[in-house]
């Protein structure tokens, strides 16, 4: 049994996003990069059903060599080894288009991802490599079991969930639900030092899409406070300023 | 050129997101002077699919063959890629619900198309160009992305466009097409619906509540302000980790990020992550004993005081103004 997981770089939770350059580029200024928070579940399932010898956890990566550290911490939360495609990940056609050049390669028996990136949160990577590669994918799903070479997984739908069987190989997204992040301990840490890491060179992809520039939301106007020994006008001004209700 | 949209069915019926999509769909028709053909795949009565052309589509097709009754992303962007070809569309617009996401992308690599997910409103087509404002950044900002490529596809977030009605007339036709074996391999086992009323992501009003509440068993008083206002229930991050609710209520940067037109946080003190999730909501009143919570900073309305007093007392003024309505 061996498992892909693909991990982003993205900025960390608490971050504060501004933007540089008369808005078109993040401003990376003290923020802190972390393994995708989704991802991070990918990689615990993947640690799980391979627990035991019973396979190995490759981690690949879009990405520059400053990104290194990131990939480290998944070596150090337990990937048996890891992958680094040497190219800035222009959007997830150009990240989907690399992993799956390294699938075809060295195929594995399941692709985990993150169900979206924390930055740009298009869930588009599953989907796009199921396509490119032929496969079965699910994008969001809140639980992955294995039966020999067939999975069952739940999938959240608007106003409920689905339960799927899927033969292996497959590509599946991962969300809150499948597993509990892992903190890696010090034995992890240290044997992350000398894990294997290769790095490939990216394939050529046509680009088709590109950001121009940022915006954030509007600021909203001073809250307007409410007695609160008079609630009632807070419906009121729900129904007839903010007509909400 | 056309512009085709994907009208996905929950149970045999089409919800206020797929009429949402099918106006904006219109509206891009409209700004490059073409047709929209919507398309619906499943077991979809008839009159339900003649609403279709009171949003603006000039043609429907329907695609019932029986192995494509339930949703196997797979199959089903082969169908829409087909669809699209057929009518050659060269802008497909889909639902950014949960199926959505798992169906846009393989549409868009189908037919070699850029994607914008997330999309939030029309698209900008000053001089020959196609920018589309997205979510980024789980609502902390928006990014204006440019598709360079000749077919696009755009996933539209629900809640975010409105429905426009435009009564066309529109006449449904049979679309048929050859499935292949090997895009079933994902087979639904079940379906199981969740006892809320009404589901988070499509909800026009959402009542959270936070650690503020002090444990599981004092949701009573928010399911019933829930219901009261045909709002769905939401939580923070801190009472799904601590099992007081479910993940799938979870509503923040890692959780489900929503747009109702009001949102009502109720012991929920206002951390960065969970400010990401509700930023695109219309209005936002916060409900908190302290007056310093970061909430505030964000709200449109606000009564600073404890969360068991005011509820109860919302409660009575909600059914108050309903009983004079």
């Amino acid at each position: 049994m061996n498992i892909l997981v693909c991990i982003s770089n993205v900025p960390d939770t608490t971050t504060k996003v501004t933007f540089n350059a008369n808005n078109t580029q993040f401003n990376t200024a003290g923020v802190q990069f972390i393994i995708n928070p989704y991802d991070e579940i990918a990689l615990a399932r993947a640690i799980e059903l391979t627990d035991g010898g019973k396979g190995t956890v490759t981690v690949i990566h879009v990405g520059e060599a400053a990104n290194e550290p990131t990939i480290r911490k998944a070596l150090a939360i337990g990937a048996t080894d890891a992958v680094r495609v040497n190219a800035p990940a222009h959007d997830a056609y150009f990240v989907a288009v690399q992993i799956a050049a390294y699938i075809k390669q060295h195929p594995f028996d399941l692709v985990l991802t993150g169900r979206e990136s924390i930055d740009y949160n298009g869930s588009k990577l599953a989907a796009m490599l199921g396509e490119l590669l032929d496969l079965p994918s699910v994008s969001i799903i809140k639980k992955l079991d294995l039966d020999g070479t067939q999975a069952t997984v739940e999938r959240e739908i608007e106003g409920g969930k689905e339960t799927l069987t899927i033969p292996l190989p497959f590509v599946a997204g991962t969300a809150e639900g499948v597993a509990e992040s892992k903190i890696p301990n010090m034995r992890g840490i240290m044997s992350a030092r000398t894990k294997p890491l290769a790095v490939v060179e990216p394939v050529e992809v046509k680009t088709l899409t590109e950001i121009i520039s940022y915006e954030t939301p509007a600021p909203r106007g001073q809250v307007k406070l409410v007695a609160a020994d008079d609630v009632a006008k807070l419906v009121a001004l729900l129904h007839n300023e903010a007509r909400v209700i | 050129m056309s512009v085709l949209v994907y009208a996905e069915n929950t149970g045999g019926k089409f919800k206020k997101s797929v009429y949402e999509a099918v106006s904006y769909a219109r509206a891009i028709a409209n700004q490059n002077n073409t047709t929209l053909t919507a398309i619906s795949i499943g077991d979809v009565s008839s009159d339900e699919l003649s609403a279709l052309g009171n949003y603006g589509a000039h043609k429907i097709l329907n695609v019932s063959n029986g192995q494509l009754k339930n949703f196997v992303n797979q199959a089903y962007a082969a169908v829409l890629a087909k669809a699209a070809e057929a009518e050659q569309a060269d802008v497909v617009v889909i639902s950014n619900t949960f199926s959505g996401r798992g169906l846009a992308p393989r549409v868009a690599v189908k037919l070699s198309a850029g994607i914008a997910d997330g999309a939030v409103s029309l698209p900008e087509t000053a001089d020959g160009k196609f920018i589309v404002k997205k979510t980024a950044f789980s609502g902390k900002a928006f990014a204006m992305v440019q598709l360079t490529s000749v077919n696009i596809v755009i996933a539209l977030i629900p809640n975010s466009y409105k429905v426009i009605e435009n009564i066309t007339n529109a006449v449904t036709e049979d679309f048929l097409v050859e499935t292949k074996e090997s895009d079933f391999k994902a087979m639904l086992k079940e379906i199981i619906k969740s006892a809320d009323k009404v589901s988070l992501p499509d909800a026009e009003i959402v009542v959270s509540g936070g650690r503020g509440l002090k444990g599981p068993e004092n949701w009573g008083m928010i399911e019933e302000l829930a219901g009261l206002l045909g709002a769905a229930t939401a939580c923070s991050k801190p009472v799904s980790d601590a099992g007081w609710r479910s993940h799938s209520e979870h509503v923040g940067q890692t959780g489900i990020a929503v747009s109702p037109n009001l949102y009502i946080a109720i012991g929920i003190s206002g951390a960065i992550q969970h400010l990401a999730g509700i930023s695109s909501s219309k209005v936002i009143v916060v409900i908190n004993k302290d007056a310093e919570a970061p909430f505030y900073k964000v709200a449109d309305y606000g009564i600073v005081g404890d969360a068991f007093e005011i509820v109860p007392k919302l409660i009575d003024a909600v059914k108050a103004y309903k009983a004079s309505a």
